[in-house]
């Protein structure tokens, strides 16, 4: 179980390789991985956006991060999970967040990912404000999915 | 006691400072020292509360040195 907040661009496939090099113990031992990556758009509630601040609450976050990983693995039969996210200035097209899942059988994998998700969305602390055209906004609501 | 009252995003933005030290009563509530630190705004429905870092609710007991955050939604993840 890996969480990392990074101020960074990160490359989500490069994520899933490194972890996966730095754990040859696991190789075998999955048969599923399944791999969300959200990448930040252009647009949002018919408006173009330029770019985005990403703030965080240093400590909190990461703990809260910690916290749903650790109850993923009681909940599902799991080999490994990794989570990384992005803090900071933004640009569309970048990398946001990947949450990597690796399980024996796929119904662990894919479960364990979109609850993951879900749960990271709903509570860990990252607030958003989006730049656009001629102003900037904190977004105080999510997508239904 | 003393306790550190922390803001975030749009609420520290709104109300111009991200950390304060308080001296409030003992046996003071997180809705407490919400009122006591913004006396002219009432606790909002959708601000969430944590203290040393998990969240709570209004109406948890701090103690002596507790870290009191309150913030906006969350929206973190790709949307």
């Amino acid at each position: 179980m890996n969480v990392r907040i990074t101020a960074q661009p990160f490359d989500p496939w490069a994520e899933v390789q490194a972890r996966q090099a730095a754990r040859p113990q696991q190789a075998g031992k999955f048969g599923a991985t399944a791999v969300f990556v959200g990448t930040m758009r252009d647009f949002n509630e018919g408006d173009e956006v330029r770019g985005m601040f990403l703030e965080h609450y240093p400590g909190m976050t990461e703990r809260y991060l910690e916290t749903i990983s650790a109850e993923a693995g009681t909940r599902w039969d799991l080999v490994d999970t990794l989570i990384v996210h992005r803090v900071g200035e933004l640009h569309p097209a970048e990398p946001i967040v990947l949450v990597a899942v690796w399980s024996a059988h796929r119904k662990d994998a894919f479960e364990a990912s979109r609850w993951l998700m879900e749960e990271l969305k709903s509570r860990a602390p990252f607030w958003k404000k989006e730049q656009l055209p001629e102003s900037s906004r904190w977004v105080e609501h999510n997508t239904t999915g | 006691m003393r306790i550190e009252v922390r803001l975030f995003a749009g609420l520290r933005e709104r109300h111009g400072f991200d950390a304060r030290t308080l001296t409030v009563p003992e046996n003071t509530t997180v809705a407490g020292a919400w009122a006591l630190l913004l006396p002219e705004e009432p606790f909002p429905d959708n601000v969430l509360a944590a203290r040393n870092m998990e969240y709570v609710g209004p109406d948890a007991i701090l103690s002596e040195n507790d870290e009191v955050a309150f913030f906006p939604p969350v929206t973190g993840g790709a949307r």
